[in-house]
């Protein structure tokens, strides 16, 4: 069938896709997406995600107090270790602050502040019913706004004069259809559920990895366009990558696989010998580092042993641990090599100096003589019964992508910006977030640079 | 662990909704919820009471089926919520009434209907029957005002203790004895819950039924529905009022407070009911309870029927057709009554009894000073 040329072609559907499309439909452009999942699985990561860190002056209805643009600067690159465009980065968390109200507009509701028991109350907002309800309001006003919108439609073609898009090759169904367009804006995400590519930097390993978010994100639009002569920006290694419930699914676990408590216990690896600080920091600010360090063990694979003293204090999760009367129990169950386990366990035990255990600040608790060591909440491991979460690197999102400048125009191998080719959200994230994560950034990255693409394109198509 | 599969089922639920806790924004089931760590039977039937069926958390969740973890709130707490009406059930042999309940219902109502007809024939001649009656008293000429009073009177005083017990069973269940000393606050906090209806907003849209466009009226029929039936008590009790204290006979004059009340009272009767079963029949089927679908529209439709006869009485009354009518009208209010502590309209009671332990619970929740429930400390979420 032939397709009417519209303004905006939109490649993806999750946050900064309908950002971006609701952007150019409010300008008066005609936009059609398409979306590779098929409509439960719409949206990408956006379906898991929860809340979006914006810079404001004030506290509201929803934020506990103020975070003025320069704290979110300097937390940027505390977390990125200076890994970010420092001009797209200022530019991104000073039209952060508009960005509440915005995305408000557009239907999304977000909850009151919830009483600090998050530690984010001050600087994220939260999405009342999280990603999916955000995403269904964002697809309620494109729909009513007259935006045109296809499942199970997967771009694998790209027409282009030089770096002026034309058309995409879209395949529905069992078709490849011809879908031109005035201008293009790719915002359909990473390449995490894409094993071979992941293989590319991290080697066979890869084959280990668990995925935490949708299967549809394996990068088609990317390599379409780094193939294209667009210019790549970040490393294929480089990813969000958390230690999650080895018994999780392989696609789509979300949330609720996460483990939070591996500040309150030790983690051992294969050979039942522990590998890194537990203990280092609070575990949001840890979170992210675990992914890679169980990357490093053999098979991928790693425990977190814990006992019956520390059982309530982290976020319960999907399966249960693991349970036994004794360690040599255990690490039957776990198997582990029970001496080899003991061994560590006792170990660690007589290394552990008594101190004031206080589970929400960096207390005192910490061994001596051991490395690696535990620097907080070390408490021995001697109140039964005995508990174990397996964990394996969990990925969320990747970093390679498509470098754009400030106006989310790709940047090609040139050095100069496409003509009329957009790029938005985790497609282009790393341009922001070079490295790391704050909670709540990938979003602020997919509304941001999401309106700018959208009203970009349709400024280039209604030329 | 648990007493059935649908309680078991509910169990995986609830441990997959703590530990995502994205919904808890949403109405009081996920704050309820995130107090527990693991789920009684209790435990779950006090959260599947406290669920509105509102259809939002179906909607937002990004494990709602077809996602392989399968997570349908709606529905299972329905399921849960129909086993709990059943468990909860005075005396215990009538329980079976709930399994087929719509046909019990149906076989009832038309029993009464026949052995009213059939007394009022039987005790008059067809002349009295089939004649015209008006003027103060006219009722009472086919049947006598005390035999009226005397059957739902003690018909009456038979629902309320029925549901009585079932109260007491269900407050027992939840564990909300002997921990729950109840305060003027929580019950003010609970009835404004309930006959708001907050719950019954999808967190602020609106109630999701047939797709997830937020666009359903179902809270709208409800209160139609619910207030109807609230005036139309009033009706009779202010009726009952007049023939006690001031010798006042019914029928009443249609400016009259009885007639006035129960006519206002009859129309959200009216189309309360007929909202609601339209969005019974709209519903999205996977948020649907199917096998107790019965219960559902067979109570329905008793409050349709209650209200459609008690109309047509109101305008037919000084015609031939005034005895028919009445019959008819007393029978069907007759089964409403003898059925009501074996149907759908438990579950306004039961809600009502959730809303003010979550009241409750929700104040000792955020009041510093109380030390049995503490349950959020050192809960930290790493999105």
């Amino acid at each position: 069938m032939t397709w009417e040329i519209v303004d905006v072609l939109i490649a993806g559907g999750g946050n900064a896709a309908l950002c971006a499309a609701i952007s150019a439909r409010r300008q008066g452009a005609s936009v059609r997406i398409v979306e590779v999942a098929p409509k439960f699985y719409r949206g990408g990561n956006t379906r898991h995600t929860r809340n979006m860190r914006c810079a404001h002056d004030s506290a509201t209805e929803t934020l506990t107090g103020p975070y003025p643009e320069e704290e979110f600067f300097e937390d940027l690159l505390r977390v990125t270790g200076g890994n970010t465009n420092q001009e797209l980065a200022r530019f991104m968390i000073s039209e952060s602050k508009e960005m509440l109200d915005w995305i408000t507009e557009q239907g999304v509701r977000f909850q009151p502040s919830l009483g600090g028991t998050l530690g984010l109350g001050r600087t994220n907002s939260f999405f009342l019913g999280g990603g999916r309800a955000m995403l269904n309001a964002l697809y309620r006003t494109a729909e009513a706004l007259g935006v045109e919108i296809h499942y199970d439609a997967e771009v694998v073609g790209l027409e282009r004069d030089g770096d002026e898009f034309q058309a995409a090759r879209v395949r529905i169904g069992e078709s490849v259809e011809n879908m031109p367009a005035r201008s293009f804006i790719a915002a359909a995400g990473g390449f995490e559920a894409n094993i071979d590519w992941l293989k590319q930097g991290w080697g066979e390993i890869a084959d280990n990895f668990l995925i935490r978010g949708t299967p549809y994100n394996r990068g088609g639009v990317l390599r379409l366009l780094l193939d294209a002569g667009a210019q790549p920006n970040g490393d294929v290694t480089q990813c969000h990558a958390v230690a999650i419930d080895a018994r999780a699914p392989k696609f789509d676990g979300g949330i609720i696989t996460r483990l939070d408590c591996v500040v309150f216990g030790i983690v051992v690896n294969r050979n039942a010998e522990r590998f890194y600080d537990e203990g280092e920091d609070i575990w949001p600010k840890r979170y992210a580092i675990w992914g890679r360090l169980v990357a490093a063990q053999p098979e991928q694979i790693a425990y977190i042993i814990f006992d019956s003293r520390s059982l309530k204090l982290f976020m319960p999760s999907l399966f249960p641990p693991i349970r036994a009367d004794s360690i040599s129990e255990l690490a039957e169950k776990l198997d582990l090599d029970p001496q080899a386990l003991n061994r560590t366990v006792t170990t660690f035990n007589a290394s552990v100096r008594d101190g004031d255990f206080d589970s929400t600040v960096l207390d005192n608790c910490h061994t001596e003589g051991l490395s690696p060591p535990k620097s907080h909440w070390a408490r021995r491991l001697e109140t039964p019964p005995y508990y174990a979460f397996p964990v394996r690197p969990g990925i969320t999102f990747t970093y390679l992508g498509t470098k754009v400048n400030r106006e989310a125009r790709i940047m090609m191998q040139d050095g100069r910006p496409a003509t009329n080719m957009f790029a938005a959200g985790e497609i282009m994230a790393g341009n922001v977030l070079g490295q790391g994560y704050a909670a709540g950034i990938g979003m602020t990255i997919g509304s941001v640079f999401g309106r700018v693409a959208g009203k970009g394109a349709a400024d280039y198509a209604q030329q | 662990m648990h007493s059935s599969e649908t309680l078991k089922e509910a169990d995986r639920l609830m441990t997959i909704c703590n530990s995502c806790r994205y919904c808890e924004g949403l109405c009081a089931v996920f704050p309820a919820m995130e107090l527990r760590r693991s789920f009684t039977d209790g435990d779950l039937n006090y959260l599947a009471n406290l669920c509105h069926a509102c259809g939002a958390c179906y909607h937002d969740c990004q494990f709602s089926p077809p996602h392989e973890f399968n997570v349908n709130v709606p529905r299972v707490m329905a399921e849960v919520r129909a086993e709990s009406y059943q468990s909860y059930a005075w005396p215990h042999f009538a329980r079976g009434i709930f399994e087929r309940n719509g046909l019990a219902i149906a076989l009832l109502t038309a029993l009464s209907i026949a052995v009213f007809i059939g007394g009022f024939v039987g005790w008059h001649d067809p002349a009295v029957m089939f004649g015209k009656h008006t003027g103060e008293g006219a009722f009472y000429r086919l049947m006598p005002h005390n035999a009226m009073a005397g059957l739902f009177g003690a018909i009456s005083l038979y629902v309320l203790l029925a549901l009585f017990m079932g109260f007491r069973a269900f407050w027992k269940d939840i564990g909300a004895v002997p921990s729950v000393t109840l305060d003027s606050r929580s019950l003010f906090t609970a009835l404004h819950d309930v006959l708001r209806l907050r719950y019954l907003d999808g967190g602020g849209v609106g109630c999701f039924n047939k797709d997830e466009n937020p666009t359903d009226g179902r809270r709208l029929y409800h209160h139609l529905t619910f207030y109807g039936f609230a005036l139309c008590f009033a009706a009779t009790s202010v009726a009952t009022l007049y023939h006690y204290l001031l010798g006042r006979e019914a029928p009443y004059p249609w400016y009259d407070l009885p007639v006035v009340l129960g006519a206002l009272g009859g129309i959200g009767l009216l189309i309360g009911p007929v909202g609601l079963m339209k969005a019974k029949f709209l519903r999205n089927p996977m948020m649907v309870d199917k096998p107790r679908l019965g219960m559902d529209t067979a109570f329905i439709a008793m409050l349709f029927l209650t209200s459609l006869t008690g109309l047509l009485l109101l305008v037919l009354r000084a015609t031939p057709a005034m005895g028919t009518l009445l019959a008819l009208h007393l029978g069907i209010v007759f089964s409403l009554f003898l059925t009501m502590p074996y149907g759908k309209f438990v579950h306004g009671l039961y809600r009502a009894v959730a809303l003010v332990r979550y009241a409750w619970e929700f104040r000792q929740f955020n009041a510093p000073a109380a030390a049995d429930v503490k349950p959020k400390e050192n809960i930290k979420i790493a999105a």
